[in-house]
């Protein structure tokens, strides 16, 4: 059982505290991508899990064994680094099997286990290179098979894909999804893309500032953020938001926003707030559709009126900019026709759908 | 055609502005080993006979105590002192240089830019302005005419450079390499000898040779602060070749010739690391 426990764990780096206290467990066989802008110190985390940064205070357990004074080849892990780290000078062979023939196993073992990682990430025809003979998407691979070759109990990942270009990204997104599978290992992955982070992850953890700001499934953390970072953070586009103050009108408590613009209060949320409270209103491009090019809308659909200043076709979709009450919004256009700039039209906003939250805190309002 | 006349016309003369250069270079070095092969009465000969007529090892044979004639140099006791404390010296010197260019580039600890920059000011000191104190102190300490005092001075003034050297090479290994050793199951010490050290081989190599060199041709401190067979160098055993009213040229270019050879087989066998070790920098790795 390879379970990973981090209970209060925090680290410093002389007086400054970078990570606070965090606590996390991660189930066996589980997929956990630690995603979070640059600085919220996720590689950190990664890095105290591996035992190449020491804990300042806290404990991390690997297994149930408490491994926070124990070297990192101790810990029975394998890294994947942002860099991919190969030994320059050995081939790629050599790279695979130097876990092995430092753990002085017999030359059969390695060959054996060597041709099964190549195998398993298709790279038998590379063995006899050297890493600078070898593309970025090639290395990628030989480091994760440098990874799987040892049978650790938790594989960790360092923004493995940061260094490759877009359509490699994506490919090899695929391949670490499917290596998963095969090799059914937990799996701990730090990344700043939300998208690599969604696609990938069993559960997100949200990280921001040294703090876990949200822990989930992908799903649910883009349905339900705690707090306006998460919303903005998790999601392409990013959630829109805009600022505005509960007030009552027509008998239902409504969003007034600048220019006297107004929302209604989605109905599960009408007794979460108070009249003269401030708030920030938020919805996502999807829940946000002009008439006639819009998904079905669950629930209740609210209309209004918007002038487009920018159309971005994406194909299937054409993504829509306006301004809303001073904020500048995302909407998307499903089946989609062509829009001239200052077009006015007609949407529908998935009501149900969107999002309330404090404007002091920041939190979500659903709780 | 008369661009082609132009262009051999400025092969021609770029061949022959290079050839007047090595000449520059080369001819006082090739003219102490033609020396070296000489008979004294052809090198004093007036006027001067440019092309050798006789050449042979009589001056090798000499200096070293064998054939008819014998000349009262020591020559084989300066040789071994000076291999002897130019290969210990540099065995310190790189070891030492390894330890704080590893250290340099790997941690972070107090004051570390200051000491760095201490170590390369003290290169700016002429170690020749350094040879009183050095004299007074050896004095006390019993150590001049001795093999460890020129090993102890020659590992000094090695360091700093070594260090600078070495550290260079380090900083360009990224860290995750060793990270990544040490997960792989290296302690931290097998991380540096299985996968750090060979990588900045070639650093190592050229800090080698350049301290080698260093201590294997000084001339300035050994002169001071050696005075018999027990430490003299074999630049400094180039003096004795000098008398009152004469000097023994072809004894002096003989062993000089002794004195450029291992330094130039050590080049030639280092030479690939060398060139390497220069350039560093200049390629991504």
């Amino acid at each position: 059982m390879a379970d990973i426990q981090l209970n209060n764990v925090t680290k410093n780096y002389g007086k400054l505290e970078v990570v606070h206290g965090i606590n996390l467990d991660i189930e066996h066989n589980e997929f956990v991508v630690l995603v979070g802008p640059s600085g919220c110190g996720k590689s950190t985390t990664l890095r105290m899990i591996a035992g190449l940064e020491e804990i300042t205070g806290g404990e991390i357990s690997i297994g149930g064994r408490v491994v926070n004074d124990l070297a990192p080849r101790k810990r029975d892990i394998s890294m994947v680094f942002q860099n991919y780290a190969l030994y320059p000078h050995m081939t790629v062979r050599e790279n695979l099997g130097f876990g092995l023939k430092i753990a002085k196993q017999s030359k059969d073992i390695i060959e054996q286990r060597v041709n099964e990682a190549a195998a398993i990430l298709s790279i038998e025809d590379l063995m006899d290179r050297t890493p600078a003979e070898l593309s970025g998407g090639q290395r990628q691979r030989v480091a994760m098979g440098r990874a799987i070759v040892r049978h650790p109990q938790v594989f960790l990942f360092d923004e493995p894909l940061s260094n490759l270009d877009a359509k490699l990204r994506v490919q090899m997104r695929t391949e670490i999804k499917r290596l998963h599978q095969k090799v059914k290992t937990t799996i701990v992955y730090v990344t700043h893309d939300q998208v690599e982070a969604m696609t990938l992850a069993d559960r997100i953890v949200v990280m921001k500032d040294g703090h876990i700001v949200q822990v989930g499934a992908p799903l649910d953390v883009f349905e339900r953020p705690v707090d306006t970072f998460v919303a903005s953070f998790i999601g392409s586009p990013p959630m829109n938001l805009i600022p505005g103050e509960i007030a009552l009108q027509d008998g239902r408590l409504h969003v007034v926003f600048q220019a006297e613009n107004t929302m209604p209060v989605p109905r599960d949320l009408a007794d979460k707030v108070v009249e003269g409270q401030k708030v920030i209103f938020g919805f996502r491009a999807d829940d946000m559709m002009p008439k006639a090019h819009s998904l079905p809308i669950l629930g209740e659909a609210y209309d209004l009126r918007l002038a487009v200043d920018i159309a971005e076709p994406l194909g299937t979709e054409t993504l829509l900019f306006s301004t809303f009450s001073g904020a500048d919004i995302q909407t998307k256009m499903f089946n989609p026709r062509r829009v001239e700039p200052g077009e006015v039209m007609d949407f529908n906003c998935a009501l149900d759908k969107t999002h309330l939250f404090d404007a002091q805190t920041g939190k979500s309002l659903r709780g | 055609m008369a661009m082609i006349t132009k262009k051999k016309i400025g092969t021609v003369a770029t061949w022959i502005m290079t050839f007047l250069l090595m000449i520059v270079i080369c001819l006082p070095g090739l003219w102490v080993v033609l020396t070296g092969f000489r008979p004294n009465r052809e090198i004093l000969a007036k006027p001067a006979i440019w092309i050798p007529e006789n050449l042979s090892l009589d001056n090798f044979a000499k200096i070293f105590g064998f054939g008819a004639e014998q000349i009262a140099i020591p020559v084989p006791a300066y040789f071994t002192n000076s291999l002897v404390i130019a290969l210990t010296s540099t065995f310190i010197a790189l070891l030492i240089g390894m330890s704080g260019g590893y250290a340099f580039a790997r941690y972070r600890f107090k004051h570390k830019n200051g000491y760095f920059l201490g170590l390369m000011l003290s290169r700016t000191v002429p170690g020749i302005a350094l040879s009183l104190p050095i004299f007074m102190v050896w004095s006390k300490l019993g150590l001049i005419d001795t093999k460890l005092g020129m090993i102890i001075i020659y590992v000094a003034l090695n360091i700093p450079f070594t260090i600078w050297l070495i550290d260079g090479f380090f900083r360009q290994i990224p860290k995750e390499m060793s990270e990544a050793a040490q997960v792989d199951g290296c302690t931290r010490w097998q991380a540096f000898w299985q996968i750090e050290f060979p990588l900045a081989k070639s650093g190592v190599a050229s800090a080698g040779i350049f301290a080698f060199l260093t201590s294997w041709n000084e001339y300035a401190l050994a002169s001071q602060l050696t005075r018999s067979t027990d430490s003299k160098t074999l630049p400094v055993g180039l003096m004795d070749f000098t008398a009152q009213f004469t000097i023994d040229w072809a004894g002096m270019s003989a062993m000089a010739v002794i004195i450029i050879v291992p330094a130039l087989i050590l080049t030639f066998l280092v030479q690939k690391h060398l060139i390497a070790g220069l350039t560093f920098g200049g390629v991504k790795g």
